[in-house]
């Protein structure tokens, strides 16, 4: 077996990778979670949503830190992609807050976190900045 | 009125570390002596509401095994970081709906060397195989991969969130929060530090989640606070010491987080924390400007900033000039955590939503000592436990 997987269910690959929500078909709150319904307004029915791939950065960290295994430093943030807040680290820039910065336009980009022992690589995503 | 609710008693142990102490021993000292200062024993205690996170389960009745066996209901409440604030509002609930006229409420944590909290994710298996797991369809622990929900992180991000808004924060404008909280704590000798520390100090120690070092993250510690609430009409057949003593909660809330757009990507530690203030202020037919003191939950420098506008300390957006006022220093015009705050002071979990009101009440009876705030007659104690739960108590000194 071989073939590729994200990193999570709501990042979808292919020739343009982005993100996928699932947006409340009664009032549109939007949610990267498998669902039981809406926090907002308690409806049950869900559709996926493209998310748009470029925004701003809203808020950041940069974590020294973590967890044991999880290298640092790395840059955390929140992204309004055109209206949708998405979780994500700040990638391909040094993490330091001279050249991470809020309000900073940003793109989604992927890359390889390796392969398991059936020939699987998986695929992960963050945010790179874009140049202004 | 007869559903007003008092402190009758209070008390807070020494916030740090107590190797000799188990969690049930902290908490029974605490619960013993606020027991003690109310001049009530358990007999007189119709509800134990108690909260404890990191120990065995059933605090309540381990605490009972201890320090009075009478039969009388236990509530083991858990809310975060407003464990104690949830314990106490379930005790004063009890005495609100006439199903008792004294309650007890116990809040203890044993946290001294505990290190980063938060964050946990997928655990990785033996197998080197990428599989999917849990809500997000994950192959692989996702904080540090996709952004982070430690809480150092957290917070600091919600503290850089406000300055995207509202701009005027820096590094250095959140390390003069701590500052300010690691001199007030110099004047408090139960809090785990009590070292004043400079800007130069603050600003060069260890970096945790950029922009807070160490010494603005909450202080892991031992700690405990216990309670004992009355019912006015009870109050009143008690002693004139009693009721001279007694702390009027003038209010008492407890919200969640309301789902707000990005809540679940960024806690919004903001909107129930607004909404708790807004009903805390009715309650109590005060306002932010009635004030004396606000104790709030400082668990990161970048925490406080943002609390200064939810509990309407400033006009909206007015956090950094409320700051640069001087007006939340133990001398300014609104002093803010003159305990130290979590930073200093200590932030042992389960107790601190009983602390802070504790700290309130020793201002309102006078009997604070030398970092009294004098002539205090109105007090606001605030605490959040992420995920999100948020306490207001406002307190009000006994009439004269």
């Amino acid at each position: 077996m071989s073939g590729r997987i994200p990193l999570v269910a709501y990042l979808v690959l292919g020739d343009e990778p982005h993100l996928e929500a699932n947006e409340c078909v009664a009032c549109g709150a939007r949610f990267f979670d498998r669902r039981n319904a809406c926090a907002a307004c308690f409806a049950t029915e869900f559709r996926r949503v493209p998310v748009a791939t470029s925004g701003e950065v809203t808020a950041f960290t940069i974590v020294a830190h973590a967890a044991p295994g999880v290298p640092v430093p790395f840059v955390a943030a929140v992204i309004d992609c055109d209206g949708t807040s998405v979780r994500g680290n700040v990638v391909n820039v040094p993490a330091d807050d001279e050249h991470v910065a809020l309000g900073m336009p940003v793109r989604l980009t992927t890359f390889s976190m390796g392969t398991d022992d059936d020939g699987v690589e998986a695929i992960g995503f963050g945010f790179e900045p874009v140049a202004a | 009125m007869s559903d007003d609710i008092w402190i009758l008693g209070i008390h807070m142990t020494k916030f740090g570390k107590h190797p000799d102490l188990d969690t049930v021993d902290l908490g029974a000292q605490a619960a013993i002596a606020a027991l003690a200062d109310a001049g009530v024993t358990m007999s007189d205690i119709g509800i134990l509401a108690a909260g404890n996170l990191m120990g065995s389960p059933g605090i309540g009745q381990q605490l009972q095994k201890q320090i009075g066996q009478t039969g009388i209901p236990v509530y083991n409440v858990s809310n975060a970081c407003a464990t104690g604030a949830t314990a106490l509002r379930t005790a004063i609930m009890a005495v609100k709906a006439g199903e008792c006229d004294m309650g007890l409420a116990v809040g203890v944590e044993k946290l001294a060397g505990a290190g980063l909290l938060g964050g946990g994710g997928v655990s990785k298996s033996d197998a080197n195989r990428w599989a999917p797991s849990g809500r997000y369809g994950a192959v692989a622990p996702i904080d540090g991969r996709i952004g982070t929900a430690t809480m150092p992180g957290t917070f600091a991000q919600i503290g850089m969130e406000y300055g995207h808004k509202y701009g005027g924060t820096s590094f250095e404008l959140f390390a003069r929060i701590s500052e300010k909280n690691h001199s007030h704590s110099t004047l408090n000798p139960l809090a785990a530090y009590t070292k004043a520390m400079s800007l130069e100090q603050i600003m060069g120690d260890v970096m945790i989640a950029y922009p807070n070092t160490r010494p603005m993250c909450s202080a892991n510690c031992d700690g405990a606070a216990a309670a004992v609430v009355v019912s006015g009409t009870k109050l009143r057949t008690l002693s004139l010491e009693q009721q001279r003593r007694a702390v009027k909660v003038a209010a008492s809330v407890l919200t969640s987080d309301p789902w707000t757009e990005g809540c679940q990507v960024l806690p919004d530690v903001n909107t129930l924390t607004r909404n708790a203030a807004t009903q805390a202020y009715e309650q109590a037919g005060v306002g932010p400007d009635d004030l004396d003191l606000v104790e709030l939950h400082d668990c990161f420098a970048t925490a406080e900033l943002v609390h200064y506008d939810n509990l309407g300390l400033c006009e909206e957006g007015g956090a950094v000039d409320f700051f640069g006022s001087g007006a939340p220093w133990r001398d300014g015009r609104l002093p803010v955590n003159v305990s130290g705050g979590l930073q200093s002071k200590g932030h042992p979990i389960s107790a601190t939503g009983i602390a802070n009101i504790w700290e309130v009440c020793q201002h309102l009876r006078g009997e604070a000592g030398p970092r009294q705030i004098e002539g205090a007659s109105v007090g606001l104690a605030h605490v959040i436990g992420l995920g999100s739960a948020c306490g207001v108590h406002i307190l009000e000194r006994a009439a004269a």
